[in-house]
């Protein structure tokens, strides 16, 4: 967890950021709506700024915003090939799942890289994120296939966690 | 111009039928699975996919609706897992533990530590 | 055209009468709370889909609102399953 402190930089980033929502929600260009987002966001911001700031946010270069799009069909992928296996599973009359709770360590120090991997994590074929603590990841699993802690890091992770590497590094 | 509308509009049809088929399965899913954890598995995963491709095929459909359609992708895209991995966590500390066929369990060892 | 949207809405109509089985049988709670998770998104897909059938904009806002409400639900729901609030 971060240090409970204010500062203007992180106090204006949450100002966008709660701005940029907002505005996804409303989708309009009048002068009112735009005049009380902002008030409400400089409002929300100020309230909220200290529980908010858990992450450093990263500068974007154009190479960033190819993983980006790398990293999106990579899920993509992923997504599809997981609704197909669980319709696979759910008509099989037979239900062939054999589920346990499995465990693997992360490389990612970043707190906002780790809940995007936790969420991809979720949506891929047979597994569920439960519990993050610290680096460490608890899985459940609808068909283990393995016990091996190297190949369940690679059969579970790997593909997501090589491009957010390149994203966010290892450090912090 | 019309040629493309009549296009789009087919492609939109296509993504309404395969959500709407995806949402039935993970209903059917969650009535089927013998325990909570895989029924939030057949639940979160086919519900996020099916509903996603409704609302894109909407989109499709009515062109002018496409920039808050979006946002309800990506809202339903980030809220779904979030909210599932809540629940499995929840139910988890509360002492609701998984079906088995041979036990696999990590996470009981995390959660005697932590008492 | 149109059969193919009434498909759709038949289909979604089934699923979410399974998904409310499953609401009214769950042994426990949280069993209920997963059922409601997936009415809920049930029922987002419906309202898009019931809104391009009547041609109604202000669906898809109603949408945008359920989708919001239902998650912050759920999350208070799974709060109060782990600590009892």
């Amino acid at each position: 967890m971060s240090a409970k402190t204010f500062s203007y930089s992180q106090y204006f980033y949450t100002v966008f950021i709660i701005f940029i929502i907002w505005y996804a929600f409303t989708t309009s260009l009048q002068p009112a709506e735009i005049v009380t987002g902002i008030v409400l966001s400089l409002l929300v911001a100020y309230i909220t700024v200290v529980n908010f700031s858990c992450c450093n946010p990263i500068l974007i270069t154009p190479a960033h915003i190819i993983y980006f799009i790398q990293y999106f069909f990579v899920f993509l992928v992923a997504l599809v090939k997981a609704n197909f296996d669980v319709a696979k599973r759910v008509i099989n009359p037979k239900l062939p799942i054999n589920p346990g709770i499995v465990s693997f360590e992360t490389k990612l120090k970043n707190n906002f890289a780790k809940m995007v991997l936790a969420n991809s994590i979720t949506l891929t074929p047979g597994t569920l994120t439960i519990d993050v603590v610290g680096d460490k990841f608890y899985i459940h699993w609808i068909d283990v296939t393995t016990e091996n802690k190297n190949e369940i890091y690679k059969e579970i992770a790997e593909p997501f966690e090589k491009v957010l590497l390149k994203i966010y590094g290892s450090e912090k | 111009m019309d040629t493309l509308n009549y296009i789009l509009e087919y492609i939109g049809l296509f993504f309404v039928l395969l959500g709407s088929i995806f949402l039935f399965l993970g209903a059917l899913g969650i009535y089927r699975m013998p325990d909570l954890y895989n029924r939030l598995q057949a639940g979160t995963k086919a519900s996020t996919l099916g509903a996603m491709s409704v609302v894109l095929g909407v989109g499709l459909m009515q062109p002018n609706w496409l920039i808050k359609l979006i946002v309800i992708i990506l809202f339903i895209g980030i809220s779904n897992p979030l909210s599932s991995h809540a629940l499995a966590r929840a139910s988890y500390r509360r002492g609701i533990r998984p079906f088995f066929k041979k036990k696999m369990d990590d996470y009981e060892s995390q959660i005697r530590d932590e008492r | 055209m149109n059969i193919v949207i009434y498909i759709a809405i038949v289909l979604i109509s089934i699923g979410s009468f399974l998904a409310f089985m499953r609401f009214i049988k769950g042994p426990t709670a949280a069993d209920r709370a997963i059922a409601l998770d997936t009415l809920s998104v049930i029922g987002i897909a419906g309202l898009v889909l019931l809104g391009y059938l009547f041609q109604r904009y202000i669906y898809i806002d109603l949408a945008l609102v359920y989708a919001v409400l239902g998650f912050i639900g759920i999350i208070v729901i799974a709060r109060y399953i782990e600590k009892a609030l």
